[in-house]
């Protein structure tokens, strides 16, 4: 017999795996367009940093002279990223799934010490329940900026019908630097996310497609919370009445 | 309502091979699954193409017009500036349709069903109400400058001389079953055109316009008179005007035709 932990439910994984290439069109159609009138660099003083984006980047991607291409995929898809991003939203509210999600408190705290523990400055990791402190940021914060996306979208799409929104933004040209800004925050995101479900090694990632975990008899590398909290109800559903822990 | 706890994860007792099972038939599915933006992608870029990109692009593009025009209000005005805030020297960015140079006859067409067309001279279009507009200008392409035009509102234009309905009146706004869906323009070279919504030309800031800063425009900007939507993507705008017509179907749109939205509304 094997102990398995149930970790994700299946409409998680759905809206996971969906947003994946809707993002990447989302991205790559975005870049298309950008290329168009590309003025955004980090500078110091007067010395260029990063430029976004060098000419040899847009040549090795083909990106020039696809602004007509790039909308359309643009625009089309675009239906699609909302429409996943609402449902998911309505359903973390829904199942309660929020509660593994949304940080509190301690998670700021608990974000450091893992930063810390990854970084090999600190020997163990502080104990969780399904997502650590950094990973419960880093997820809120996606979901975040994926309203935020679709908000200076909507700004910069129909300015005139949401002029509200665009004033709030801080104007036009502004709005199109926070949807550059946010979509830059994707990919960072992309390679830092990759790279921990690299190192968090396979049965972590097998679970976004399967939706369960092993746990290993003996070496249990998942890091438990001290106390048990088997008697707290189990997500939003009617309070169960409490029962002992099992001995 | 107290803290909030986050529940612990649902465990069970499976026997091995139930695990084993689970495993491949969710990574079957996965597989099945990943087989639909794959498909998806190629039937897109295999469909045949409708104006310049792949007909489902022009279908969803079209079906957000569609969004537009019931959803969105035509009443919004575009955010107005002081003048100072004025580019000196408006940007240029195209010469499609204006290469020659400007007929010395030049007269403005005006096509009416069932009548003569007009021809008008510029003095025709003065002797309406000025108005001056100091808006952002919003290029397609991604950049924007604030602007400063002048001329006469393109609604009283149509209203002055009867354009845009059937019937051959004003075009009220009681009365829109009677406008035709679609006002379309062209340079006198045909080498440029545009086929814009009635709605959208009937906004109160959209101008026939001969004054850039104050003074008469430049041949660059469209003398002798130029078309300023500014609900509407630059590409709207388009200068030097040579005739009007008025349609139920869509006219020829010069990026349309190369694969843009041909909405573009703001």
């Amino acid at each position: 017999m094997k102990r398995i932990i149930h970790k994700h439910p299946l409409a998680i994984r759905w809206f996971h795996w969906i947003n994946f290439p809707v993002l990447f069109v989302m991205i790559w159609s975005g870049l298309l367009i950008y290329w168009a009138y590309d003025p955004y660099k980090i500078q110091l003083g007067d010395y260029t940093l990063v430029s976004f984006f060098p000419n040899g980047f847009y040549k090795f991607l083909h990106v020039p002279f696809r602004l007509a291409e790039g909308m359309a995929w643009h625009w089309v898809f675009m239906w699609l990223f909302m429409l996943n991003g609402l449902l998911y939203i309505a359903y973390t509210f829904a199942s309660g799934e929020w509660r593994h999600l949304v940080p509190d408190q301690n998670s700021f705290r608990e974000a450091i010490q893992v930063t810390l523990y990854d970084l090999g400055l600190r020997k163990e990791q502080p104990p969780f329940i399904k997502y650590n402190g950094a990973q419960k940021i880093a997820y809120f914060s996606i979901m975040l900026m994926g309203v935020g996306s679709v908000l200076t979208g909507f700004a910069i799409y129909k300015p005139t019908q949401f002029y509200w929104l665009t004033a709030l933004l801080g104007g036009y040209e502004a709005a199109r630097l926070e949807h550059f800004i946010l979509t830059i925050g994707y990919v960072l995101f992309f390679f830092i996310h990759v790279g921990q479900v690299i190192r968090a090694g396979w049965q972590n990632f097998q679970s976004m497609v399967t939706g369960f975990e092993v746990i290993k008899p003996n070496a249990d590398d998942r890091p438990k919370v001290s106390e048990p909290t088997d008697d707290q109800p189990a997500g939003p559903t009617e309070p169960q009445p409490i029962q002992p822990a099992l001995s | 309502m107290s803290q909030p706890q986050e529940p612990q994860l649902p465990q069970d007792e499976v026997p091995e091979s139930a695990v084993r099972r689970r495993m491949l038939k969710s990574f079957g599915w996965f597989a099945l699954a990943a087989a639909i933006p794959v498909g998806i992608y190629e039937w897109i870029t295999h469909s045949p193409r409708a104006q310049g990109i792949a007909k489902p692009f022009r279908k969803v593009l079209d079906a957000n017009e569609q969004v537009a025009r019931t959803y969105f209000s035509n009443t919004n005005l575009v955010k107005t500036f002081p003048a100072e805030r004025a580019a000196r020297q408006a940007r240029i960015n195209g010469y499609e349709g204006i290469k020659t140079p400007l007929a010395d006859d030049w007269q403005l067409q005006v096509d009416r069903p069932n009548n003569q067309p007009l021809l008008l001279s510029m003095d025709a279009i003065k002797a309406l109400p000025k108005y001056e507009l100091i808006y952002e200008f919003k290029c397609i392409e991604g950049w924007s400058q604030i602007q400063h035009w002048g001329g006469a509102r393109l609604s009283d234009f149509l209203a002055k001389h009867n354009l845009g309905t059937r019937s051959g009146n004003a075009p009220s706004p009681d009365n829109t079953h009677d406008l035709f869906r679609y006002v379309g323009m062209e340079t006198p070279d045909k080498g440029y055109y545009v086929g814009i919504d009635l709605e959208s030309a009937l906004h109160p800031q959209t101008l026939l316009a001969y004054e850039l800063n104050g003074q008469p425009i430049s041949a660059q900007h469209g003398a002798p008179v130029r078309l300023i939507i500014p609900v509407k993507y630059g590409v709207k705008n388009l200068k030097r005007i040579g005739r009007i017509f008025f349609s139920d179907d869509r006219p020829r749109d010069f990026w349309a035709e190369r694969g843009y939205d041909y909405y573009v509304g703001l």
